[in-house]
């Protein structure tokens, strides 16, 4: 398949047919991770700046490890680090880093559409690691790619998505892709943590966890910003850890063998339970090992792209 | 008769041809094309272009004192005169703001120097010292200034207590409320519609609920101390609704909207573009199509710009840190007209609330081509197509989601009180 993307912005720019290139790809990607030498020179004499405006941990010591596993020259820069915390603008920042020619630019930003105001503005690709409440297209790839591992056929899937939907970027990409791949999407989240107009999104959606898991395949966990409470959208949280916290109990209502995702970092007892965490059916870990198989293949797609 | 000292010969005034008489800087007469006398003055033919009274607004952001690099009054009042305005009212909220005599002299100071014949400023008074919402700004002093009318407008007061003290006290001085209707405690001042939209793009954003439950209070309050409010930039169905009930009721209320409302959507944000980022955000078209028919009945009394400049290196950051504001002076006119030439507004109302309205609820001069009025108008090419680019602006500032696109209709020729001003 070519590829025709410069950026990678929202999942709603693929079709069905790339997100399922990008998993072959990711599968490719991921017997190279397992090998004893985890290097190729795919993307030799690329480069490739992660820009992390945001704090991350674990998105970008994926895109730093799938770039030198392939090869290309990462450079770091967060917020702290770079002329934004000096007052320089985004575009500028930008601008000053096109100045250095690189292939790409990783960004993680706290603001909506951030990825898209610098791709609009730069030559190289950009990968969006997360752009406010937006999107988080890597994330949901690697989600799906981990799905996609167990399954490989989407067809007949209920996926439920739980908790803070109302925050969440991992949430709106994933309810895009899911509903790409011909899987059914169930939202649980107090009212207070639902989008508005959620009604009118192509998914259902639930206030009780007890109702919300009944016969899914899978629960995606999110991870619940502590600040909410805070915000006034909870009232503690020991009432929504006895209400929204995925235990034991709520997998026996799933379906048998139903799998439980989460994007990391969790808050155990909070919005997860431990045994739940660490039970076989979890697949946690699996999503920080898809990550990087998932973002190789999609710095391999985009560095070596052939423009039309 | 006394003789004119300008005659306008041939020109088209709601779809008759007249002649134009002007004596004295007023209107003497209108009559039949070729009907007016030899003896004048000087005489301008129209060439059939439209005659047009000079439109006001009520509702700009000029930026001067303190955020020059926005605006100033000298290159607002120009985009003003080339948009076909004649009377403007500046808000308060410039640096420091208009809530003491000095600022308001110095406003008109400034305005007569850049613009001696106008287009004419007439200020809009603090409501409340440096709009903080917690004192009563002194309005008599205000007034006695120069000032039209008294506003919190971009800080909605609060403490309905001191909304309701303000209103009073502007009644000493015969000046009526504007309030910028925005419930703060329901959702920040985003610039985004609460919706499907907001929802998708996972952006800040408000309910209309904010609006209307401001405008609820306003009319309730308004009612109770029978006193009059001006509701400013009115955008939603929900607080038409509210404001056609007040009227059945006999409140004294009057309500102003915007060109962006009528013609513009949420849809506008779809790709985060910042120049559509306003203060109430564009609505939905349910919304649009009711703040239209609103306007056309007369529900809503009047248009005015909410002319607000932003440079372009503010309005080219991340969405969320951008600030809120459209640019309106230029291109009011044309796109307002827009809605007359499509049958969507009436000549009549697009008069009326361009032009009677506003003056008479702020009582400031109007042009109704009556014997006496002042001879404030138009020649306006309905027809003429143009582009809006930042070099077609006149405004410092160019943050319209307009840029790019095509208008109709444009001012020729701008004449107040008899002087050529464009």
């Amino acid at each position: 398949m070519q590829w025709r993307h410069k950026d990678l912005l929202d999942i709603s720019q693929l079709s069905r047919d790339e997100v399922l290139h990008v998993f072959e790809t990711a599968q490719y990607f991921r017997e190279i991770n397992e090998r004893p030498v985890k290097k190729v020179p795919t993307l030799k004499g690329k480069s490739v700046v992660l820009f992390f405006a945001e704090p991350s941990t674990r998105t970008k010591t994926s895109f730093d490890m799938a770039g030198k596993r392939l090869s290309a020259d990462t450079f770091s820069l967060s917020k702290s680090m770079s002329s934004l915390q000096k007052g320089e603008t985004l575009k500028d920042t930008a601008l000053t880093l096109q100045a250095m020619n690189p292939d790409a630019i990783v960004l993680r930003h706290s603001v909506s559409g951030a990825a898209k105001f610098l791709a609009d503005r730069l030559h190289c690709g950009v990968l969006n690691a997360g752009d406010g409440r937006h999107a988080h297209p890597t994330q949901a790839l690697l989600d799906g790619y981990t799905l996609w591992e167990q399954w490989k056929d989407f067809a007949g899937k209920t996926v439920l998505i739980l908790g803070d939907i109302a925050h969440s970027r991992v949430a709106r990409s994933n309810l895009i892709m899911l509903n790409m791949l011909g899987v059914k999407v169930r939202f649980c989240a107090p009212r207070t943590l639902l989008p508005p107009a959620v009604r009118s999104w192509p998914c259902e959606v639930y206030t009780s966890l007890d109702e919300a898991v009944r016969g899914v395949d899978a629960v995606m966990c999110l991870r619940l910003q502590l600040e909410r409470q805070q915000d006034g959208l909870l009232p503690d949280l020991r009432e929504y850890s006895r209400l929204y916290c995925l235990s034991p109990r709520h997998m026996e209502l799933a379906a048998p063998d139903a799998r439980v995702l989460h994007p990391g970092p969790m808050n155990r007892g909070l919005e997860i339970s431990s045994v739940i965490a660490d039970a076989p059916r979890s697949l946690v870990l699996d999503q920080v090992a898809s990550g990087v198989a998932v973002r190789m293949a999609l710095l391999f797609l985009i560095l070596t792209r052939k423009e039309a | 008769m006394s003789s004119p000292d300008l005659i306008v010969k041939n020109a088209r005034l709601r779809g008759e041809s007249v002649d134009l008489l002007v004596k004295d800087g007023k209107v003497l007469e209108v009559v039949p094309a070729g009907k007016a006398p030899k003896d004048a003055g000087e005489t301008v033919d129209a060439g059939g272009l439209s005659l047009l009274p000079s439109l006001t607004d009520v509702h700009t952001h000029l930026r001067e004192p303190g955020y020059e690099w926005k605006e100033d009054i000298a290159t607002g009042l120009a985009a003003a005169a080339f948009g076909g305005f004649g009377n403007i009212m500046c808000m308060a909220n410039t640096d420091p703001v208009n809530d003491k005599a000095g600022v308001t002299e110095m406003l008109l100071d400034k305005a007569a120097t850049a613009w001696p014949d106008g287009p004419r400023l007439f200020p809009v008074g603090a409501l409340t010292v440096d709009l903080k919402g917690e004192a009563l700004a002194p309005m008599g002093e205000l007034a006695d200034a120069g000032c039209a009318a008294f506003s919190n407008d971009g800080v909605p007061v609060k403490s309905s207590a001191l909304f309701r003290r303000a209103m009073e006290y502007a009644s000493d001085f015969g000046k009526v409320v504007i309030d910028h209707c925005e419930d703060p405690y329901l959702g920040v001042a985003a610039g985004a519609n609460e919706g499907e939209i907001s929802g998708r793009l996972g952006i800040p954003a408000q309910p209309d609920a904010a609006e209307a439950i401001q405008v609820a209070r306003d009319i309730l309050l308004a009612e109770y101390l029978g006193l009059p409010i001006h509701l400013a930039h009115i955008s939603c169905k929900k607080s038409v609704e509210l404001i056609a009930w007040a009227k059945q009721r006999g409140v004294d209320v009057t309500a102003e909207t915007c060109p962006h409302y009528l013609t513009l959507t949420e849809n506008e944000l779809a790709d985060y573009d910042t120049n559509a980022k306003v203060n109430p955000p564009l609505r939905t078209e349910a919304d649009r199509r009711a703040v239209l028919e609103a306007l056309e009945s007369g529900v809503i009394d009047m248009l005015a710009t909410d002319h607000a400049p932003h440079a372009a290196h503010e309005k080219e950051v991340e969405f969320d840190f951008a600030p809120c504001g459209i640019t309106g002076l230029d291109t009011a006119l044309s796109v307002t007209w827009g809605l007359v030439s499509k049958g969507a507004l009436s000549e009549d109302a697009f008069v009326r609330a361009w032009t009677t309205a506003p003056c008479e609820r702020f009582g400031l001069p109007v042009n109704r081509f009556q014997p006496g009025d002042p001879a404030d108008f138009l020649l306006f090419d309905p027809v003429e197509e143009w582009t809006v680019t930042p070099e077609s602006l006149r405004s410092k500032s160019k943050n319209t989601p307009l840029l790019g696109r095509p208008l109709r209709g444009r001012v020729v020729r701008h004449f107040l009180a008899g002087k050529n001003i464009v």
